[in-house]
């Protein structure tokens, strides 16, 4: 994460970290009108990806269930399952697609997210 | 150059014919042209009885019996052969059209033989044949039924054999009391021996039937509406109707025209080959007389069938003799017999069980040094009986006794699968043998029994052997797993346990517990329905809200543009208009697209996730509440009009179709449930498509289950007929509880009947009979489901801390997501499509849908 944080110059505050239940995501709109689908999971990581499913191209992946494919934290689309590694945007079942990942940081409860 | 067979039957033999060859004929050697009597194509008469539980001639319809796509077979429906002229080889129908063939099969089957009684032939009097027979006897009825002549409504079977005790069973279920008139000292007198016999009789007369053994018809008279029948011994019988079924004989006429060799006894004489004396003739099924015998069973008519076909294609084959075992349930009493019933073997022995007290009969027969098992007779409880046919002929290992003595006795039931050798015949309707049933299971991969059912035709004529394909499966090491996911090694029945028994309430504590990992989207919401059976306060209650899948966490449905659809319950589909016309409003107000479901309601589409709040708010004042469209969960209860309005009603269908929607409203469950309720037996509810389905009878309700559309279409087959309200409340709550705690996640419950170690039957045993002892439990777990319903809607609507969940995105909880964009189509708004939005089609893969295990 620490590769992303170097090139981004500007965060967005969304949601207080308390407005994200555990494996249950949320969708925020940023300023350039793209969507960003939050994840917290069980042991308290955050994760940003794009709120854009590649298969449906509805935005919709905030809506998805979040849980694990092999310890790896995935959230899966709520339209035709398709599992997302949250850490790379790649998809599980299917790795030539992927979705864009956001720098994601928790600064004061506040959940920030980086624009590239 | 293509030689022209000429088929005379569509039966159930003649269709084997034309699809073993087609199967085998791979280079087109061989045109096919089917000449039909009847006017549909070929269908499964040997479950012709369950005909009158749909009435639907689709559901008996033969897989493949209209040859569609196939240029080399042409089926003439409606048109019977009349005349063959062997010397032109020509086939001449009644219709005038002449064919010339190179081969010709008959496959005439047969018919019923009617004594000739006095009266045999006067309006009211049937056979049990065909379709078109059981449609006379379902119109005579309903005369009956709507008669005015006093007395109740009877009817007599000429009669006492396997069919004569099928078609008095459907006759009850028609609302007759049957009287059976057989001959012969015992019913079933060709299968079942005396003992036997007697016992089939009191199991029989239990269920409401009258039995005259021991008599003939003397006459039939008429008798104003009615018939009156005189028996030999004197009785006299006020009837409504009479069927004849006593006994089949050979359609062999147009062979016997042509001059064919016949039979002492009719029948068409053919070798071994089945060829008859004209060796361009063939003759297949219950028209063929081999050996000097004519086989009135489906199974060997199939291996006739096969043959033929070999011949045709200059194979060799010869008939290997039949089978004639029979293994029957009527009226719910099993009786079985196979091989020498009644041990006609010189020097057989015999060694019975006869249980006068628990209603069951055994009895195998064996070589004079007890050392073959020759065959046998089962009545009452014929469970050993699919493995003790394939040993029949074959050295036994144990003690004859063994193999029948009751469980408890200190000794295993009957013999295993593995005992037996591998030319052991499993599937006798089709001829499949053990060694080739494992080869498909070893060799080509079978996992399944559906798979072992598609790649060997075992189990898929009358299903008896079912359970030895399980048992072989397992035999060969193939492990049936039974984890739902990676994170459980549990089935869903097994998880239902754990958290019933542990009163563990989180899917955190039951993953740490007793699973791996942190879960994903199929443990999650299988563990989310199994809290909800459990009445574990609203699905969207603290953690559990994170298990739900989106339908269930926005309690709505999601579309392909991530919007979602809105579908308020409609119980019974019975609407005032004021309701209508709010449902009207709401979607006028929302701009949502309103289409007309499958299920008797409104779906309301479109709807925003910001906007749901909104639009329940205007439904829940007007009284409105969640139909549960979204979850895995009873949706509807489909009903027609009923008494009230109806003309043929004969129950208030509409006031049941309501109370059972709400008595079950909410109910989570391991697939969507749906239901419907039929005033009578026209059935315009189409309960055969639905998981219950409730069909008014003069004297209650019959119950149904295990139905479902989609991709697999089921039609529901009967638990318990004539019910009264109470009763058959009570039956559902049973059998929708015992499907909730024991079926497997998506098991829709046609599937999960299958799956049952016995089936319907042991279904009907555990609601009816309470076999496992836990109705009580099933009833009260339903009790407690009714008493805790509340409104998902409403519940949500009083929450504000679940209310703010309702949000398109956390940071702009008023901005609808611009993405979103309809179209018109027809006066309504639906999504934008992918060219209409004007981008490059995106999907890089095209969508799925989940497979659901079947
Ligand atoms: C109610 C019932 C229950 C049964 N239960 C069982 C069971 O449990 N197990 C079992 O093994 N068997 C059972 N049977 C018997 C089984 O159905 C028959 O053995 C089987 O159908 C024989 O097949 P088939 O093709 O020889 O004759 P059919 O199926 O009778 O077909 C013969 C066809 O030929 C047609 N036909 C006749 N003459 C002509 C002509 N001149 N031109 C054109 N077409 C003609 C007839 O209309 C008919 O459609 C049952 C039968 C009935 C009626």
């Amino acid at each position: 994460m620490t590769a992303l944080v170097e090139r981004t110059e500007t965060w967005v505050q969304v949601c207080r970290i308390t407005a994200l239940l555990p494996e249950r995501g949320v969708a925020a709109l940023l300023p350039d009108g793209s969507q960003v689908a939050l994840f917290r999971t069980y042991d308290n990581e955050v994760y940003a990806v794009s709120n854009t499913d590649p298969f449906s191209e509805a935005n919709v992946l905030s809506r998805g269930i979040v849980g694990d494919r092999g310890g790896v934290a995935v959230v899966a689309s709520p339209m035709y399952k398709e599992a997302f590694d949250l850490r790379t945007g790649v998809c599980v079942d299917n790795p030539e697609v992927s979705v864009p990942v956001y720098p994601v940081r928790v600064v004061d409860e506040w959940v920030q997210v980086g624009l590239r | 150059m293509t030689a022209t067979l000429v088929v005379v039957g569509h039966g159930m033999v003649g269709h084997r014919i034309v699809q073993a060859l087609r199967d085998r004929d791979t280079g087109g050697r061989w045109r096919v042209i089917v000449l039909a009597e009847e006017p549909r194509p070929a269908y499964d008469r040997v479950a012709l009885s369950s005909y009158v539980d749909s009435w639907d001639p689709e559901a008996l319809a033969l897989p493949g019996n209209d040859y569609a796509g196939d240029d080399l077979v042409e089926l003439r429906l409606g048109d019977p052969a009349v005349r063959i002229d062997r010397e032109a080889r020509t086939v001449v129908t009644a219709g005038g059209v002449e064919y010339r063939y190179d081969a010709l099969v008959l496959a005439t089957g047969s018919r019923p033989f009617v004594p000739p009684v006095p009266g045999h032939d006067l309006p009211g009097c049937f056979v049990y044949r065909t379709i078109e027979d059981l449609d006379a006897i379902r119109a005579a009825a309903e005369r009956a039924r709507t008669s005015t002549a006093p007395g109740r409504r009877a009817a007599m079977v000429v009669g006492g054999g396997l069919l004569g005790l099928e078609a008095a069973n459907a006759l009850r279920g028609m609302g007759f009391s049957p009287n059976v008139v057989e001959l012969a000292p015992r019913l079933m007198p060709l299968q079942v021996d005396e003992g036997g016999g007697a016992l089939l009789r009191r199991l029989i007369e239990r269920l409401g039937l009258t039995v005259h053994t021991g008599t003939s018809t003397e006459s039939i008279q008429r008798d104003g509406d009615r018939l009156l029948a005189k028996l030999s011994n004197g009785t006299e019988l006020d009837l409504d109707l009479v069927v004849f079924s006593a006994g089949v004989r050979p359609r062999d006429e147009l062979a016997r025209e042509a001059g064919l060799e016949i039979g002492p006894r009719g029948g068409v004489v053919v070798d071994e080959g089945c060829r008859t004396s004209d060796e361009h003739v063939y003759a297949a099924g219950e028209v063929a007389c081999l050996d000097g015998k004519v086989y009135g069973l489906v199974a060997p008519g199939y291996t006739m069938a096969e043959v033929v076909v070999d011949r045709l294609l200059g194979g060799g084959a010869t008939f290997p003799g039949a089978d004639t075992s029979t293994k029957l349930k009527l009226l719910g009493v099993d009786v079985a017999s196979f091989g020498d019933a009644h041990a006609a073997t010189e020097g057989a022995l015999e060694v019975v069980f006869n249980n006068a007290v628990a209603g069951s009969y055994a009895k195998v027969v064996v070589s004079d040094d007890a050392q073959v098992l020759l065959g046998g007779v089962l009545v009452g409880d014929a469970s050993a009986y699919t493995s003790l046919r394939p040993m029949v002929g074959r050295e036994l290992s144990v003690d004859p006794a063994l193999l029948i003595a009751p469980e408890g006795a200190g000794v295993g039931t009957g013999v295993g699968v593995g005992a037996l050798p591998d030319d052991a015949q499993i599937c006798s309707c089709n001829a499949v043998t053990k060694g080739q049933i494992t080869a498909a299971i070893t060799e080509q991969e079978c996992a399944d029994v559906p798979a072992l059912k598609a790649c060997t035709r075992a189990g898929t004529t009358c299903g008896s052997c079912v359970p030895m394909l399980r048992q072989l499966l397992e035999s060969c090491g193939v492990e049936q797993s039974k984890a739902i996911c990676e994170h459980f090694a549990h089935s869903r029945a097994e998880l239902f346990e754990i958290v019933q028994s542990t009163g563990i309430r989180t899917f955190s504590e039951l993953v740490t517990r007793h699973g791996q990992g942190r879960g994903c989207d199929i443990c999650k919401p299988a563990v989310a329905s199994i809290l909800a059976s459990l009445g574990s306060g609203h699905i969207l209650d603290g953690e559990q809200a994170a298990l739900q899948d989106t339908n269930d966490h926005f309690l709505a449905n999601l579309q392909r543009n991530g919007t979602y659809s809105v579908v308020p319950r409609v119980p019974g589909g019975e609407i005032t208009p004021e309701k209508l016309i709010v449902l009207g409003e709401v979607a006028r107000d929302f701009g949502l697209y309103t289409k007309i479901t499958g299920g008797q309601r409104i779906d309301l589409f479109g709807a925003r996730v910001e906007q749901l709040p909104a639009i329940w708010k205007r439904l829940v004042d007007a009284g409105f509440e969640s139909g549960h469209a979204y979850g895995k969960a009873l949706r509807t209860v489909k009903s027609c009009v009923g008494t009230d309005w109806c003309r043929y009603g004969v129950q208030d269908s509409v006031t049941l179709a309501i109370e059972l929607e709400l008595r079950y409203r909410g109910l989570r469950s391991p697939h969507k449930l749906k239901a419907a309720v039929s005033g009578c037996a026209r059935n315009c509810a189409e309960t055969p498509t639905k998981d219950f389905g409730v069909i008014a009878t003069e004297k209650g309700w019959n119950l149904y289950v295990g139905g479902n559309g989609g991709f697999a279409p089921r039609h529901a087959e009967l638990l318990a007929a004539d019910l009264d309200t109470e009763t058959l409340v009570r039956y559902i709550d049973r059998f929708l509880m015992f499907y909730i705690r024991t079926a497997d996640r998506l098991q829709r419950t046609s599937a999960w009947i299958e799956s049952l170690e016995g089936g319907l039957d042991h279904l009907r045993e555990v609601v009816v009979e309470d076999s496992l002892g836990i109705a009580e439990e099933l009833e009260a777990a339903m009790r407690r489901h009714v008493e805790n319903y509340t409104d998902e809607w409403a519940d949500v609507l009083g929450d504000p801390e679940k209310l703010a969940r309702f949000v398109s995105f956390v940071n702009a909880p008023d901005a609808p997501d611009p993405s979103i964009e309809f179209v018109e189509r027809r006066g309504q708004r639906i999504p934008v499509g992918s060219e209409e939005r004007g981008s490059q089609p995106a999907l890089i893969a095209g969508p799925k849908l989940e497979v659901v295990n079947s």
